[in-house]
């Protein structure tokens, strides 16, 4: 049953895009090690990270398509769920630095002691545990999406109202981990990691796993994603995303699928988080911040919803082009964002991926219309034969 | 020194016109001269005997004493209040005020003074001028005798009750009265009598006279004293709700201003404007180059300012509207979801375009003199910006509802609002009246930025500030309803005031947001939402 389960989720775009994951898995770690520093097939261990980032980032839009596309909720607060699974590593991370830190309590992160603190708050117990830690990185963004989407969806605020609130919470934990005294680090957050499991986070080595931890995950995830919308289940979920109503009416319980595709959604998104924790060395309140989120929407909305291969690649393409103007063209960055925000809902509303298949689609349509055409044209003379008999 | 400005003013009336003050029963003049050889204790007891004296001739002397201006001549041991003249003094009589002549500077000698010295110097000339002729400064001294108790003033002050024929300066008298006797040797059922009056008295000025004399008063008053003070504590917390339900208002003014132009847009026309927070930093930003520009060019315009900026914004941000309606909106009608990306952008745009051209800091926007400063009114104080502000949305409001209830325009904007294609059908061209509804939420967002560059950072990120709680607002308010965007305004400015004094400010807002969240779960139509079918299509 699994097996079928999963089978089903295997359609051609799909094996595609799983298929250059995983090589690029093995390939971009393998081109950063083996290759010697001047080669021109080397790829610089900054490279590596940057991709990494660009990875966790897809993960992180391949969750909100999960809601958006298939569900029609859009959420506004998907980057708190990312945020969420970020500290949950990152405290992993910190308890990792033991002795090393400034102050060298073995026990206290630095800003702890700074702060005064006498002994650990009772929510950083067990985050030395890596399994622990892990956990938490899926059940701290998965019960917070429970216990939301549970009072949400049951009275039934959907639409914009749901946009407006979910922002609403991610806006509420950014100025909650602002604070000092929620024990997150307040304005600083959590960095000066040295190393997970025992390897050094800095170290090429590291990254490179890392590198190719995020494309297996983004890889798994959209594996599941894909076997999701693909089910029976798959099939209620566009139906709730189009007629919301009229799946009530026809017996399911709307609220229940709309929390299960949420929470799980939630959980990608922490994923997405707890890798990109290591990668980019430090997680900040600033990751909550709403307009990230909505940031995420406008890769999914480039990439085309409700394609789960599509926000995968809106969310590189947008990173990159974002990593270049922000290099390049400082100024003009927000203007270009702002512009792809405007342009892709006047003029590409089923997005790059979505406006391709459609083309497809469409030709494949013309071609069959053609055909038909011609099998009538050489069916017509026989019909013509018939009436003159 | 205001006191003392005002003293010296009485002072030369007091000369003018020869008012001879009825109490002066021996002339002071040998008590002033005494000084001038009197150590501090000595002086102190005199100082007691000229208040005693009642004349108030003897103002200006003290306070040249307090002042440390009063001189005596050595030849003659005659004192004069001594003023710089070139490379000696200037003497003048202390009493009549005129002038006795020059001196060298060491023909005289400064009668010394000390901080002791100079309270009672103070409590002597408040007791001294409850007798002027002048009511304003007789209310001034009352006052001070109020602020600084002594029992040296207390028969001053009872005789200058027994005179007193004002209400007003009267009832002072009496608090004042009260007080002195409070730290006089009186009899109990007197001092009872006191703590009574200054209880009425209220305010913290009473409570830290209340409390001063706790330790010292007899145990037979101790229990009037507690319960004095009780009742003054529970009459102080009325007033600090007061301030709190006060700040509230401001605060909700301040929100009602962000949100009103959002209630339209996305109350009356269901679009999401995520821009909406840049219509209002736009307009703050008018109201910083129509000051540029007053002050380049006609600098006395300047109280004129936020007037002008008014239109102007209104103008700049209604186009700017206009603009994006036509530009990008009008093509997303139906899709909401779309709108809220496609606004966004838009936000990104203008906030870049205005960091490109007046740069990333904060702008400086002055307040006209008309807006600086506060009063007091009861136990707490009121800024006169506030006012304003609060004012002024009310007003926007009452004109917004106006315009919305009797205006051709605002019928046209209510039935497109309520059934489009019939609206359409009876000749109203409703493009245009969406066009013009979005254009004039955005011009009162860009009003709004005039009144919120007044307390606020002008800096390209001040619509973003906004943006978040203004839709707070209109949800909880509900949509499509006006008056329930100012009492949703109202109530969540007045829950935050009150949340911030236990839990501070930030987690104050936290809380805020979780129970906005909550109810929505509860009424996800907020808290006057529209029925009928149209509104669950």
């Amino acid at each position: 049953m699994i097996s079928g389960f999963v089978f089903r989720a295997l359609e051609g775009k799909i094996v595609v895009a799983i298929a250059i994951l995983l090589g690029i898995a093995i390939l971009v770690p393998a081109l950063n090690l083996l290759t010697p520093p001047d080669s021109a097939l080397h790829i610089p261990t900054y490279a590596v990270s940057l991709f990494g980032k660009y990875l966790c980032y897809a993960l992180l839009a391949l969750a909100l398509d999960l809601v958006w596309g298939y569900c029609g909720i859009l959420s506004l607060g998907h980057g708190a769920f990312f945020a969420l699974g970020g500290y949950a590593m990152g405290m992993y991370l910190m308890r990792q630095i033991g002795s090393r830190g400034v102050y060298g309590n073995p026990v206290l992160p630095d800003f702890m002691v700074f702060l005064n603190w006498k002994e650990l708050p009772w929510f950083w117990h067990g985050f030395d545990w890596f399994v622990f830690a892990m956990a938490m990185v899926v059940v701290v963004p998965g019960l917070l999406a429970f216990i939301f989407g549970w009072f949400a969806f049951r009275s039934r605020v959907n639409g914009v109202y749901l946009s407006i609130i979910t922002q609403a919470m991610t806006y509420a934990l950014l100025l909650a981990f602002f604070r000092n005294d929620m024990g997150f680090g307040g304005n600083n957050g959590l960095t000066d990691f040295k190393d997970i499991l025992g390897f050094p986070v800095q170290a090429d080595g590291t990254r490179a796993v890392l590198f190719a931890m995020s494309a297996i995950m983004l890889a798994l995830c959209l594996l599941i994603a894909s076997a999701i919308v693909r089910s029976k289940f798959g099939k209620v979920l566009v139906g709730v995303r189009d007629a919301e109503s009229r799946v009530r009416f026809l017996g399911f319980r709307v609220e229940n699928i709309k929390l299960f595709t949420f929470v799980v959604s939630a959980m990608m998104a922490g994923i997405a988080g707890a890798l990109f924790v290591p990668q980019v060395g430090i997680i900040n309140p600033g990751e909550f911040a709403p307009a990230n989120s909505i940031e995420v929407v406008v890769w999914t909305a480039v990439g085309g919803r409700g394609t789960l291969v599509g926000p995968i690649i809106g969310a590189v393409l947008v990173n990159a082009g974002k990593s270049f103007f922000t290099g390049a063209f400082p100024e003009i960055w927000l203007y270009a964002l702002g512009g792809l925000f405007i342009a892709v809902t006047l003029f590409l509303p089923k997005g790059i991926v979505g406006t391709v298949q459609h083309g497809l689609k469409a030709r494949k349509a013309i071609k069959a219309a053609a055909e038909a055409e011609k099998g009538r044209d050489e069916a017509a003379p026989v019909v013509q034969a018939q009436a003159a008999e | 020194m205001t006191l003392k400005s005002l003293l010296q003013a009485f002072l030369a009336c007091l000369i003018l016109s020869f008012a001879a003050p009825s109490f002066a029963q021996s002339d002071p003049r040998p008590l002033i001269d005494a000084l001038a050889k009197a150590d501090f204790n000595e002086a102190e007891k005199l100082l007691g005997q000229i208040a005693a004296s009642g004349d108030a001739r003897v103002v200006p002397a003290l306070n040249a004493f307090a002042e440390g201006d009063l001189y005596f001549r050595k030849s003659d041991n005659l004192v004069f209040i001594a003023k710089t003249a070139g490379s000696g003094f200037e003497l003048i009589d202390p009493l009549t005020g005129t002038s006795a002549g020059q001196a060298a500077k060491n023909a005289v000698t400064k009668i010394k003074v000390n901080n002791n010295l100079r309270r009672v110097i103070r409590s002597a000339m408040g007791g001294l001028t409850l007798l002027s002729p002048d009511r304003a400064v007789r209310l001034q001294a009352a006052d001070a005798v109020l602020r600084s108790p002594s029992p040296e003033n207390l028969d001053l002050v009872e005789a200058a009750l027994a005179k007193e024929t004002d209400k007003e300066v009267k009832a002072r008298m009496e608090e004042a009265r009260a007080v002195s006797v409070l730290s006089s040797d009186r009899s109990i059922d007197e001092k009872r009598a006191a703590i009574e009056t200054i209880k009425n008295l209220g305010g913290r000025n009473s409570l830290g006279i209340l409390n001063s004399v706790s330790g010292s008063i007899d145990a037979g008053l101790k229990g009037d004293l507690d319960a004095a003070i009780a009742a003054i504590e529970s009459e102080q917390q009325l007033w600090d709700m007061a301030q709190n339900v006060w700040y509230g208002l401001s605060l909700g003014s301040v929100l009602l201003l962000a949100a009103i132009g959002l209630a339209i847009t996305f109350g009356v026309m269901g679009i999401i404007n995520m821009a909406h927070g840049e219509m209002v930093m736009l307009g703050a930003y008018s109201t910083f180059v129509v000051q540029d520009v007053i002050r380049d060019n006609a600098p006395n315009l300047f109280d004129w300012s936020l007037a002008i900026a008014l239109p102007v914004a209104f103008l700049v941000t209604g186009a700017v509207g206009l603009v994006i309606e036509r530009g990008v909106i009008r093509f997303l009608y139906g899709r909401p979801l779309e709108t809220l990306l496609a606004t966004w952008g838009v936000s990104l745009i203008l906030q870049q375009t205005i960091r490109s051209i007046f740069g990333p800091t904060n702008q400086e926007v002055g307040n006209p003199s008309w807006m600086s400063g506060s009063f007091p009114v009861g136990g707490m104080t009121i800024t006169w910006n506030r006012m304003w502000i609060i004012l002024f949305s009310m007003s926007i409001f009452v004109a917004l509802l106006v315009l919305l209830k009797k205006s051709a325009f605002g019928l046209n904007m209510r039935a497109v609002t309520q059934n489009r294609r019939m609206a359409s059908s009876m000749g109203i061209r409703t493009p245009w009246v969406d066009a013009f509804t979005f254009a004039l939420g955005s011009g009162i967002a860009g009003i709004a930025g005039v009144a919120l560059s007044q307390i606020d950072n002008v800096s390209p990120n001040l619509g973003q500030s906004y943006i978040i709680d203004s839709f707070m607002v209109v949800v909880f308010g509900g949509v499509g309803n006006l008056w329930g965007t100012l009492v949703g305004a109202l109530s969540l400015g007045v829950l935050n005031k009150f949340l911030e004094p236990s839990v501070g400010a930030v987690l104050g807002k936290i809380l805020v947001l979780v129970l906005i969240i909550l109810f929505i779960q509860k009424r996800p139509r907020g808290l006057f939402a529209l029925k009928g079918r149209a509104v669950e299509a």
